[in-house]
């Protein structure tokens, strides 16, 4: 019988009926076991290598892994509610003719902290995981913003500016004579320092085999870090909803041999050169405002575009 | 209410409802400028004319006459169509030629400065061929760039000797922007846009007619 | 306090808040015509949203905003603004207002109260919270139903990634659409026309604490709905329902539908809020105490404190984008000393405790019903109640996880990553109090038990998958794309929607007397079940594959994932539409009576006639037990309906002659 507060001992208890109440405990234990481990080894092993969103990359690599981890802690917790839900909705369902109320069980106390506790246990380990990982090794390809705490070591990494412009990336490459392309390529092996800023509005960075993904907000320069260890093609998506043709901002990238991205550096150099003579100086992040005297510059050259009025007089300073 | 009051009321409400969202899809959702095709009469090679105004008249275009614009002139009856959605055949040449009715705008990124894409890698202006241009300081300057961004294209459009604001225009007071490219074999949609904000300041100049077609940006569809 | 203060020898019946002098001659009731309702609101609209318009041409009308853009935001704004005062003023929402200030009685909230009885009262500003609650149920499912022809829409445009059926600016004015008429508009789905309906009755109350505020709460709603679907008039906006800055600067006309109406809505939303909380404290029947206050009522009130601390921040952020595109200020924007940051930390400061008030609702509405159908207490009622307090604080402390790869402070995402792992611990209560309560249950699959079973499932799938996007360097792929789509759309559809389906087929039969047809009721659960999932599972794959949102195009080898989704969502579209049918069949066609209390449950409000008589109990009723004490031999009846009288105020003057604190 239940106790005079309602709780209800483990273990066997006499029904009304007379036969020993089983384990419901114990029998959901051993439908769960089988569940989560099949489902543990099936993610470790089967699909692991798999997972989105590759290895081709140091960051990459590191969030595949990451989403493996949470997939193996996530499988058991999903299985449990599933398994439990499942075999309550068969065993507990109301039998036809049986009018009574199920017993009076307010709450049980050791059940409600071992829940707390374990839960909150998971959660935690996950949150020092997460902060492990980002801070790591392999650091995690995420934007930084532009005062980065975490930088790979050993030297100076290849800079690559990403400039988002409504509606088509352009890349910059100030160790090269700053020549600014529309096509990404990267040396393999080597870490990357991406500086993304706009021109515009805020578009969002996403190099999907690379891992990597930061907003572009204009003004402001964001830093992502990587490291290709694989040669082979990087989709190049925008990420964050900028206007039109925000589904057409997309780039096919090359990672490719460093004798390779040698050889494409020096020519796009040459090719470029006439074009980077009329480029802005290379600088973090490109203010139309810092043109000096950007209205007299207008009024001297006789610029009178789209109807006349550029900035109307009552408009002194405009982005 | 009665049953029958109650079924008759609910019917009329019901086609009330049906009726407005086919009239909301008919009306808002659907439709746009018309297309003009070049793809129907072929003859190896395509010849497009299009002309950029600063505004147009209002009896043409009624929404937006002070918008900055597109047009293109038909094929079949040689007359100007407000639309930026044009049709050409696959693994064709296209010859465009722009008329430009607009004063001059500088590019927000320099980099569109640069004609890419096209025939010999360079774009005409009255003639004579043209590979870089700086909108700053010239000795060219641009009013607006055609560009298909997906066939690495991107030509700008020589600034024009006066602005016309009534578009479509038809007097001689314009420059004249020449190129050519091979469409692609790959049927399908080919988006194009102007990367010059319309001489509205950078953020809010590529809003409006940037965004919407039949002004500043449109589709060209290559059928087989 | 709980007790009611005024003594009852003194209390008139018939003197309700604003009533005229119990001897004075009822004034004559003028015909309908003239009586202010939602003819006279519509008509109040135009005229001022044209002299809005005029105003906004007047001052501004030389002023070209945007140079040869030929806009003038500050027409439109202030045609909006003026035309839902005049929406307002047309309903007779001020008139009491000014009567007031004016010194003269007020005739005509008695006169509204009273004399209109049956359809007619649904299109006044009826003060009667039962009256306001079907209000909002029925505008609310209309809002719903706009929102899922959107969502049609846009899996439609998504059936073929070179074929299109809208171009690119209507598909992404759908798609902004769609999101804000559904964020916008759920918010009060479960709150509006289940909590203003039911919370009186469930706390033993005879009204809301402010008739007039919970019905404006309401009357703004359809004002909501009117702007932002006359966005698509102007062509929609750009920018999707997070508004982010700058491109919602540059945006034309449509975004300030989308302001303004997102600006209504928060205000609404601030309405509701405080009424519910200032009912919740105060008029709680004598006995009703915290310990006994239905689950429900625990997250009515949670919600609400949502509401009234995160709205003002939304509607204080949509006047900022306004004035950023109308006079010229530069909030948002970086080159004038402005910061696109501040769009997106004001937005999202608003935007989680958003998705809260979304999902908290859902649990309380789930947690109610399961004991009926359980026919068990409810386990562990402090743990829920505390999960939900714990959720309530929570939300407002993870707000950056919207941020991660903004380019934030770095140091701030462990901190952010670790209060939103954190936030997972009270939501993960509801699931321990529901498997609990499922423990040697004797558990009856009716059709809201079905929905509720529904929901637990939808929101383990949705509550497990945050718990990756929480994960820093896995968000870093998973963020902006469909991952995102499918966790959210698990969490607020699966969740909330479920549980609407769950309360509304519950407590129907309470609101109108009448019951769904439950056979029906069944193939609706199964086919919006079964579609849902089919529905949304595959596009964590899709996300994870490297689709972003809101977006008209794609990769070709997610062709066929997408045309099983696309497929899935009309069937889905589908099963709603039989739901939209059984509602209007049985409430309209068939109307089965069902009277009394048909799922046998021991709810405070169900000891009263379905639906409830006005006043809905004859005299306050004193609580003497809680509402889930089944199985509990010679429970007490939850209340005594028929106190005698004098009980509260001789206790009153018992306390106060042993000189006890009141």
């Amino acid at each position: 019988m239940p106790a005079a507060d309602g709780t209800v001992a483990d273990g066997t208890v006499a029904d009304g009926a007379g036969r020993p109440e089983p384990n419901h405990g114990l029998r959901i234990f051993l439908l769960w076991l089988p569940v989560a481990l099949v489902a543990d080894l099936l993610i470790w092993f089967v699909w692991g290598p798999h997972l989105p969103p590759g290895a081709m990359s140091t960051s990459a690599a590191t969030q595949q892994s990451a989403i493996k981890i949470m997939s193996v802690m996530a499988a058991p917790v999903m299985a449990l509610v599933l398994v439990y839900g499942a075999y309550a909705l068969v065993v507990w369902r109301h039998r036809e003719g049986d009018d009574e109320d199920g017993p009076p069980i307010h709450g049980n106390t050791r059940v409600s902290v071992t829940w707390i506790g374990v839960t909150s246990v998971i959660v935690l380990s996950l949150a020092v995981f997460g902060t492990v990982e980002l801070a790591g090794p392999a650091g995690a390809g995420a934007g930084e913003g532009n005062t980065p705490i975490w930088r790979p070591s050993g030297g100076t990494p290849l800079q690559v500016q990403v400039i988002g412009q409504q509606w088509r990336w352009t890349y910059r490459y100030p160790q090269f004579g700053g020549f600014e392309t529309t096509s990404l390529m990267l040396p393999v092996g080597e870490n990357v320092q991406f500086n993304i800023t706009s021109l515009d509005v805020i578009h969002s960075f996403w190099a999907y085999q690379l891992g990597v993904k930061a907003d572009a907000n204009p003004d402001i320069n964001n830093v992502a870090y990587t490291k290709p260890e694989h040669t082979g093609q990087v989709q190049v998506r925008c990420a964050e909803l900028c206007g039109l043709w925000h589904a057409d901002m997309t780039t096919v990238g090359q990672v490719v041999s460093l004798s390779a991205f040698n050889a494409w550096t020096a020519t796009a150099r040459t090719q470029l050169a006439a074009l980077t003579k009329e480029l802005p100086p290379y600088t973090l992040t490109y203010d139309p405002n810092a043109v000096a005297q950007l209205g007299k510059v207008f009024q001297k050259a006789g610029l009178s575009g789209a109807g006349g009025g550029f900035y109307g007089s009552q408009y002194p300073v405009q982005p | 209410m009665s049953l029958a009051a109650r079924v008759t009321t609910l019917i009329v409400a019901v086609l009330a409802v049906v009726g407005g969202v086919i009239f909301v899809v008919a009306h808002y959702l659907l439709g746009g400028p018309p297309t003009v095709d070049f793809a129907a009469a072929t003859s190896g090679q395509v010849n497009v004319t299009m002309q950029t105004d600063a505004s147009s008249d209002p009896a043409t275009v009624p929404d937006h006459p002070t918008w900055v614009s597109y047009f293109i002139k038909s094929p079949a009856s040689g007359s100007w169509v407000h639309t930026t959605l044009f049709q050409v055949p696959a693994h064709t040449r296209v010859n465009v030629t722009i008329l430009g009715y607009d004063g001059s705008t500088p590019v927000r990124n320099q980099v569109w400065g640069q004609v890419s894409g096209t025939t010999g890698g360079v774009a005409d202006y009255g003639g004579k061929p043209v590979k870089t241009v700086n909108g700053w300081n010239g000795p060219y300057l641009i009013q607006h760039t055609f560009a298909i961004p997906s066939l690495n294209l991107s030509v700008p459009v020589e600034a024009g000797p006066a602005t016309c604001t009534t578009g479509p225009c038809t007097n001689n007071q314009h420059s004249t922007t020449t190129f050519s490219f091979m469409t692609p074999a790959q049927p399908g949609a080919y988006r194009w846009q102007c990367f010059v904000p319309c001489g509205l300041s950078y953020l809010d100049g590529n809003g409006g007619p940037m965004q919407t077609f039949g002004y500043m940006t449109g589709n060209m569809q290559v059928v087989s | 306090m709980a007790i009611d203060m005024q003594p009852e020898s003194d209390r008139q019946p018939g003197r309700e808040p604003g009533g005229r002098e119990p001897d004075a001659p009822p004034p004559p009731a003028r015909p309908w015509w003239r009586r202010p309702a939602v003819h006279t609101a519509l008509a109040g609209a135009v005229i001022g949203y044209l002299l809005g318009h005029l105003l906004g041409n007047v001052i501004a009308g030389q002023y070209s905003q945007v140079v040869n853009s030929g806009q003038n935001d500050y027409a439109i704004v202030l045609g909006y603004v003026l035309g839902t005062l005049g929406w307002l003023a047309g309903l007779g929402v001020f008139s009491d207002l000014l009567r007031q200030m004016t010194g003269r009685p007020v005739h005509a909230t008695e006169e509204a109260r009273d004399a209109s009885a049956g359809l007619a009262r649904y299109f006044r500003y009826s003060l009667d919270h039962k009256v306001v609650g079907l209000q909002y149920l029925v505008g609310m499912i209309g809002f719903f139903l706009t929102g899922g022809l959107l969502a049609m829409a846009i899996r439609t445009e998504l059936l073929s990634p070179s074929y299109h059926v809208f171009s690119s600016a209507t598909y992404t004015a759908i798609v902004g659409e769609h999101g804000t008429m559904m964020m916008m508009m759920m918010s009060s789905l479960i709150l509006g026309p289940l909590g203003n309906y039911l919370l009186p009755l469930m706390i033993g109350s005879k009204r809301m604490a402010f008739p007039r505020i919970e019905a404006l709460s309401f009357w703004l709603t359809p004002a909501a709905y009117i702007v932002l679907l006359s966005g698509l008039m102007f062509g929609g906006f750009p920018f999707g329902w997070t508004g982010y800055a700058p491109l919602s600067v540059q945006a034309t006309q449509g975004a300030d539908a989308y302001a303004v109406a997102f600006g209504i809505m928060g205000i609404s939303l601030i309405l509701l809020g405080f009424n519910i909380i200032v009912t919740v404290i105060c008029y709680r029947a004598p006995g009703m105490h915290w310990g006994r206050l239905p689950i429900f009522v625990w997250a009515m009130l949670t919600t609400s404190f949502l509401m009234v601390l995160a709205a003002p921040v939304l509607v204080g952020a949509m006047y900022m984008l306004i004035t950023d595109r109308t006079v010229q200020t530069a909030f948002f924007t970086d080159d004038l000393g402005g910061s696109s940051y501040l769009w997106e930390n004001l937005f999202w400061f608003f935007g989680h405790p958003e998705v809260y008030i979304l999902a908290l609702p859902g649990f309380g509405v789930v947690s109610e019903i399961l004991p009926v159908f359980c026919r068990k207490p409810l386990f562990g009622y402090k743990v829920a109640a505390a999960g939900m307090v714990g959720v309530t604080l929570l939300s407002f402390f993870v707000w950056q996880h919207h941020l991660f790869d903004s380019g934030i402070n770095p140091d701030m995402r462990p901190v952010f990553m670790l209060t939103t792992e954190l936030i997972s611990i009270p939501t993960g209560f509801i699931f321990l109090v529901a498997m609990g309560t499922f423990w040697k249950a004797k558990i009856r699959f009716t059709v809201p038990m079905l929905f509720a079973l529904g929901f637990y499932f939808n929101f383990l799938i949705g509550g497990i998958s945050g718990v990756y996007l929480s994960d820093v360097p896995a968000d870093t792929t998973e963020h902006g794309t469909f991952f995102v789509m499918a966790h959210f759309h698990y969490t607020i559809m699966g969740g909330l929607i479920f549980a609407f389906m769950a309360g509304l087929y519950y407590w129907l039969p309470k609101m109108m007397g009448i019951r769904l047809n439950q056979t029906l009721g069944k193939i609706h659960f199964w086919t919006m079940f079964v579609f849902f999932n089919a529905t949304f599972l595959p596009l964590f794959a899709v996300g994870m594959a490297g689709q972003p949102r809101r977006v008209y195009t794609y990769a070709r080898s997610l062709e066929t994932l997408n045309d099983w989704v696309s497929i899935s969502s009309f069937l889905l579209g589908v099963s709603i539409l039989i739901f939209v049918f059984n509602f209007v069949y049985s409430t309209v066609i068939a109307r089965v009576h069902e009277e009394g209390n048909p799922w046998n449950s021991r709810g405070l409000e169900w000891q009263v006639s379905s639906p409830p008589p006005p006043g809905n109990f004859a005299r306050v009723p004193v609580v003497l037990s809680g509402p889930y004490e089944y199985g509990v031999k010679d429970a007490p009846p939850v209340a005594d309906l028929d106190p005698p009288l004098g009980v509260i105020s001789n206790a009153y003057a018992a306390a106060a002659a042993e000189g006890a604190e009141v």
